[in-house]
């Protein structure tokens, strides 16, 4: 099939679009970052997905399935612009699927979007509502593209759309909040506790992505591998150190010390669990990880050892 | 318990699904597990000299849910109950507590509750856990259960209904049990709700010596053949509360059958 990945300069999206190629697809790709040393046999297109000659892709080349994957996290963005990539991006890549007679659209979304509080669920399946969003603003225009992306399973019945939530990633060494997250050799912890994460490998992802994309799934799924790990043991076992701060000092360290600015409820990230069952994308896809915990926390320790060692 | 049989081996022997890191899937830790065990294991041999009756009903595999009375101002009575799971059972077992939700806003309680595999207590992780086959432990009296007085130690208050509801959808058998002396161990006088309120739990008990501090006062724990009922768990509230009222008639029973006991040994 023809695809069309958007946000294709990312991390996981390079290694998607390389797996793609490789499994006979045609594949294509959007971004306005650069994607220097791309395979010759993906067409890249640098133009924002907002911009009126990234529908003329849409009209001229007819993808027959979309990879959403141009949304940005406000550790990567701050404020109004990253508002208007997630949702203004989001309405517009539904709206030329839309019009140009795509079959198939993949919105790449993340398990965040349930939230983090002190009554959190373990294992929230795909029906739970976000939460603590007044908390954590820097979330609300994620969760809301989630939830204007799941608008289409009734709005576009023709067209085979899935929302994939998808849970923290490490890859060799990756990219993404987690790895941003453990870059230091010393990693900040909330003392007194230490939250269960899901962690999937990249090279999972980008199974799990082509699984979805092949099996062409329909709905909202959760996507993450094995089971999760206190975040203590994440940072122990890539090599680093915890370092536990008082929840107060850690809120008064954000944005200073090197440490991004955040709402005071975005600590809630690191001390309460997001965990998200999973059976739903396993049984409609069969997906079945290959890295364990262990592996993929020592493939992520060997390729990004600490700082100074 | 025999006396090779350490505290460690009796971790180790828990029949969880832990992987390499020594966590199960919901995070319950060997490692804190085996902190907890001496400090638990104290108390319960040594300060509170729990003596444990009935352990036999209970399951020694699958699923089951321990349903009992709360005695004590708080949660010395789950602490205890959990500890004869892990004493007294063979194999070892994992009582799972369902607790209350201002836990989890404290940090230390809320890292030791989630690695020793005392959750929230929402409907979905019992089902979650049950569909398991865990051990689930469950004070259907709530919150009004710890806050008891002294004068009220062997009474009940009223029962939720959705732990019945929760073992007919999962086909669980119920385990009633008596807990008895919490009552003597934390003497509560008068209960503080403003001043809870203030530090984020529901009250603070008073005890005549002021502090909540727990007494070496002996427990006792009786459990009572397994209660096992037929449905599907959508059935209208009045027969769930008949059923609900079964269960609390038998530990009622359980509970006055240990007074008499606690009493005739008094006067022995």
């Amino acid at each position: 099939m023809r695809v069309l990945i958007l946000g294709i300069a990312g991390g996981i999206a390079r290694k998607l679009a390389t797996r793609l190629l490789a499994a006979g697809h045609e594949v294509l790709g959007l971004d306005a970052r650069p994607w220097p040393g791309a395979p010759p046999g993906i067409e890249i297109h640098r133009m924002d997905v907002r911009k009126r000659a990234a529908e003329d892709i849409f009209r001229r080349r007819r993808p027959d399935a979309v990879v959403h994957m141009a949304t940005v996290t406000a550790f990567s963005l701050k404020g109004g612009e990253r508002e208007r990539i997630n949702l203004d991006g989001t309405k517009t890549v539904f709206d030329h699927c839309r019009d140009h007679g795509v079959k198939q659209v993949l919105f790449v979304g993340r398990h965040t979007f349930y939230g983090a509080a002190p009554d959190s669920l373990l294992y929230h399946t795909e029906d739970e509502p976000p939460r603590a969003l007044d908390k954590v603003p820097e979330l609300a225009d994620l969760v809301a593209a989630d939830l204007y992306a799941a608008t289409a399973l009734w709005r576009f019945p023709e067209m085979t759309t899935a929302v994939l939530r998808l849970c923290y990633t490490l890859g060799a060494p990756g990219t993404g909040t987690l790895v941003s997250f453990l870059r230091g050799r010393r990693v900040p912890m909330v003392l007194g506790y230490d939250p269960l994460f899901q962690v999937l490998q990249e090279e999972d992802v980008v199974t799990a992505l082509q699984l979805a994309l092949e099996k062409r799934i329909r709905g909202i799924f959760n996507v993450a591998g094995p089971p999760p790990m206190p975040l203590s043991v994440i940072i122990r076992e890539t090599g680093r150190t915890p370092v536990p701060l008082p929840s107060t000092l850690l809120a008064w360290l954000l944005g200073r010390m090197g440490l991004p600015t955040l709402s005071q409820g975005a600590l809630d990230h690191i001390k309460y669990p997001i965990v998200a069952d999973t059976r739903q994308f396993r049984e409609a896809t069969g997906f079945q990880y290959a890295y364990d915990e262990g592996r993929l926390l020592r493939v992520f320790r060997e390729a990004a050892p600490p700082p100074g060692r | 318990m025999a006396l090779d049989d350490s505290l460690e081996a009796r971790v180790e022997r828990l029949e969880l699904p832990f992987n390499e890191f020594g966590v199960d899937p919901y995070g319950i830790s060997k490692k804190h597990l085996a902190r907890a065990a001496p400090v638990l294991a104290f108390f319960y041999r040594h300060y509170f000299r729990v003596r444990c009756f009935g352990c036999e009903h209970v399951p020694p595999r699958g699923r089951g849910m321990l349903v009992g009375n709360h005695s004590g101002g708080y949660a010395v009575d789950g602490a205890m109950v959990l500890t004869s799971m892990f004493l007294e059972m063979d194999p070892p077992r994992l009582a799972q507590g369902m607790a209350e939700k201002f836990i989890n806003r404290f940090p230390i309680a809320s890292l030791w509750t989630s690695r020793t595999g005392q959750f929230t207590g929402l409907p979905e992780h019992a089902r979650r856990l049950l569909e398991d086959d865990r051990l689930l432990m469950i004070f259907p009296e709530g919150y009004k259960g710890t806050a008891k007085l002294y004068s009220e130690r062997y009474s009940l208050v009223d029962f939720g209904t959705g732990f019945m509801r929760l073992a007919l959808q999962t086909r669980s058998p119920i385990i009633p049990f008596a807990f008895l002396g919490g009552g003597t161990a934390v003497p509560t006088i008068a209960n503080l709700y403003k001043l809870g309120r203030l530090l984020g739990v529901p009250y603070i008990p008073v005890t005549p010596y002021v502090l909540p501090l727990p007494l070496p006062a002996p427990l006792e724990i009786h459990y009572g053949e397994p209660l096992t009922f037929t449905g599907t768990g959508n059935e209208d509230d009045e027969i769930i509360i008949g059923y609900v009222e079964q269960v609390k008639a038998r530990i009622a029973e359980l509970i006055e059958k240990g007074r008499v006991r606690r009493q005739e040994r008094l006067f022995l």
